[in-house]
């Protein structure tokens, strides 16, 4: 279905702040695949998903989608069949629109726009239904701005809108990062129902490890800008919270920082894990995240 | 008075185009003050020609569109920015326009048929029916306008003003939607422009210098006191703040200004508009809007019952980007 092949991505080539991004990625995803990318901060999870969508053109590498070569397209014209959820939930529907304006946008995705009527009464009819299925309400209130709604309830529109239009590959980029751990928690759940029901082939980039093993049937770990491992369905169905902490651990040693990123944030959420490293030091003021499910990582974008 | 407010009319032609790049692309478009004045030197020189008034109309309206698509080529294909671009623009239409004009600052049409000569010669101009029969030409143009607006293309043009990362997302080339909205935008103030040329019985090289904020005034003005809640309100802001522009500017006049005087009007009208809602009166009454319509949305997060929500967005502000 998705098959990205040595790719390569480098910011700012030949000057003092040269980065690179994507270090020859390869991956392919089969239909139905949900993979899930977990990776400390600037690994490039972001990047591979940006290459993937068109937002950003590699450097070298080919990305093919089905039998298409698609890697020097641009974004628009890979809608066709790449859908996105942004981070940012205010980045996800437009909101001077109204909730089924932004529903016939989301639906004509990748079709030519005409001059037919964007809300009519079928389609309408067709957003109430959909919008049911979020349990938010929302199919109350198609007339509402969708400036009006909360973070929450905009990404959760935006994951729909994403979606409903039966997309060939879902990426979601850390998208209930932004969210409150309720609400991060519940547009976790509406992903796992639409991701399932419509057998979705997803990428979906997290820092929150027992999301990334519970949710998809694949995961893969990016550092430094290439994939250090990946684990299929079984392996990842045996896999423990610990497992991934112990390869992020054994980065560090290896580049011999004592940074502070994902995984030592993590093990100081979750109080339940003894790992005791006194030679990382682990401020108190990380374990805000608590228990819950939400991401823990602030973003470093 | 009638004089303005059908002067204020046929501007508002020139103030939807506005509207449509400064409001509905959010692109500070300043090809405007030449546009106008392409759309009134070519429709002047295709009636000197012996051309038919509405023919020279037309001509009008698609050399307006044109003047819109350089500025948009340079944007999107040079990629200068929006601002510089339009000033570019306009900065050659100059020369054009005057080369349009054979070299000539004025062209009289005094004595040459225009659209409006059949509303003379029937006694109407400055009459009531007169003001009704061009409110029913604008209020078409208008309701062209909203009805596109609200077509798949047009939500997609709306969405590029709001949220570009969206609806490219969504398979919408940005670029695409710029150019036509420019082109769009400066064809109905070269339409204007030429129906002003007929009005007035002359084109003049320099009587489109200021347009842009005219038409700002017109925009700023309307949706100030009318709203924007949708785009039926907004246009029909945008005709309203136009004519009542006019009317500000006869008052002035009776008042005794000079009409030379009328360019700082206009920007210390717009400065007004921008300011005023900032001040501590307005805020109050905007952050009461405000605050409803928050209330609305948090009574619908806690109960999911059926709540039609007719909360306006806070007052509109110009949009500050340029
Ligand atoms: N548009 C850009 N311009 C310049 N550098 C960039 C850009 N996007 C990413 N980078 C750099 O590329 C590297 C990889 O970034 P990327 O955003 O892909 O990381 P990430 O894995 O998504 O990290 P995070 O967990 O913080 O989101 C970083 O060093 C980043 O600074
Ligand atoms: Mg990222």
């Amino acid at each position: 279905m998705l098959s990205v092949h040595d790719v390569r991505k480098t910011f700012f080539a030949g000057t003092v702040n040269e980065r690179v991004a994507l270090n020859g990625v390869s991956l392919t995803v089969d239909e139905g695949d949900f993979v899930t990318v977990i990776g400390s901060n600037g690994a490039g999870k972001s990047t591979l998903l940006n290459t993937v969508s068109g937002t950003i053109i590699p450097d070298s590498g080919e990305i093919r989608v089905g039998e298409r070569d698609v890697t020097r397209l641009p974004e628009h014209r890979k809608a066709r069949w790449i859908s996105r959820v942004f981070q940012d939930p205010m980045k996800g529907s437009s909101p001077t629109l109204t909730i089924e304006q932004n529903m016939a946008i989301a639906q004509r995705r990748g079709r030519s726009r005409g001059l037919s009527r964007g809300v009519t009464r079928a389609r309408r009819q067709e957003f109430t239904e959909e919008l049911k299925t979020l349990e938010l309400g929302l199919e109350n209130r198609l007339g509402a701005k969708v400036g009006l709604l909360s973070g929450g309830q905009r990404q959760a529109l935006s994951l729909l809108m994403a979606t409903f239009s039966a997309p060939e590959i879902l990426l979601l980029d850390e998208h209930t990062a932004a969210l409150d751990p309720q609400r991060a928690h519940h547009v976790t759940e509406i992903t796992e129902r639409i991701v399932n029901e419509r057998n979705l082939t997803t990428l979906m980039v997290t820092h929150n490890m027992e999301q990334a093993l519970r949710l998809g049937n694949r995961l893969i770990m990016m550092h430094e800008g290439r994939i250090l491992f990946e684990l299929d369905a079984e392996q990842k169905a045996e896999a423990t919270v610990a497992d991934l902490l112990a390869e992020f651990r054994k980065l560090q040693t290896v580049a011999g920082e004592p940074a502070l990123d994902d995984a030592t944030l993590l093990e100081t959420a979750r109080s339940a894990e003894p790992v005791a490293d006194p030679s990382r030091g682990v401020t108190g003021g990380a374990s805000t995240g608590g228990s819950s499910a939400a991401g823990v990582a602030p973003e470093g974008q | 008075m009638i004089a303005g407010i059908e002067l204020g009319l046929i501007y508002a032609v020139m103030a939807l185009g506005v509207y449509l790049t400064f409001r509905v692309l959010d692109f500070p478009d300043l090809t405007v003050d030449q546009s106008f004045t392409s759309g009134a030197a070519s429709a002047a020189m295709v009636i000197l020609h012996g051309g038919s008034p509405w023919i020279a109309t037309v001509v009008g309206f698609v050399v307006g569109g044109l003047a819109g698509l350089i500025t948009a080529l340079l944007h999107t294909k040079a990629r200068i920015n929006g601002l510089l671009a339009g000033i570019l623009t306009m900065t050659a239409l100059y020369s054009v326009n005057l080369r349009v004009m054979g070299g000539k600052a004025n062209l009289a049409l005094l004595r040459e048929d225009t659209v409006f000569t059949p509303l003379r010669e029937a006694g109407l101009q400055g009459t009531v029916t007169g003001v009704l029969l061009l409110l029913a030409g604008v209020v078409l143009v208008k309701l062209v306008l909203d009805w596109f607006l609200y077509t798949d293309a047009g939500l997609a043009m709306q969405a590029t003003g709001d949220n570009p990362d969206m609806i490219r997302s969504f398979g919408v080339n940005t670029d695409g939607q710029k150019i036509l909205g420019l082109c769009l935008s400066n064809a109905l103030v070269g339409l204007s422009g030429a129906l002003i040329a007929q009005y007035q019985g002359f084109a003049d090289i320099g009587m489109g210098i200021g347009m842009i904020v005219v038409g700002l005034a017109s925009v700023i003005l309307g949706q100030g006191i009318f709203g924007s809640r949708t785009v039926v309100v907004a246009t029909l802001a945008v005709i309203l703040g136009s004519v009542l522009y006019r009317l500000v500017i006869t008052v002035a006049l009776q008042a005794g200004l000079n009409p030379s005087d009328m360019k700082l009007i206009s920007a210390v009208l717009v400065v007004l508009a921008l300011v005023l809602p900032q001040l501590s009166v307005f805020k109050r009454w905007k952050r009461r809007r405000t605050l409803r319509a928050a209330q609305e949305v948090q009574a619908d997060v806690s109960s999911s019952t059926e709540h039609p929500v007719t909360a306006a967005i806070a007052v509109p502000s110009a949009r500050r980007r340029a």
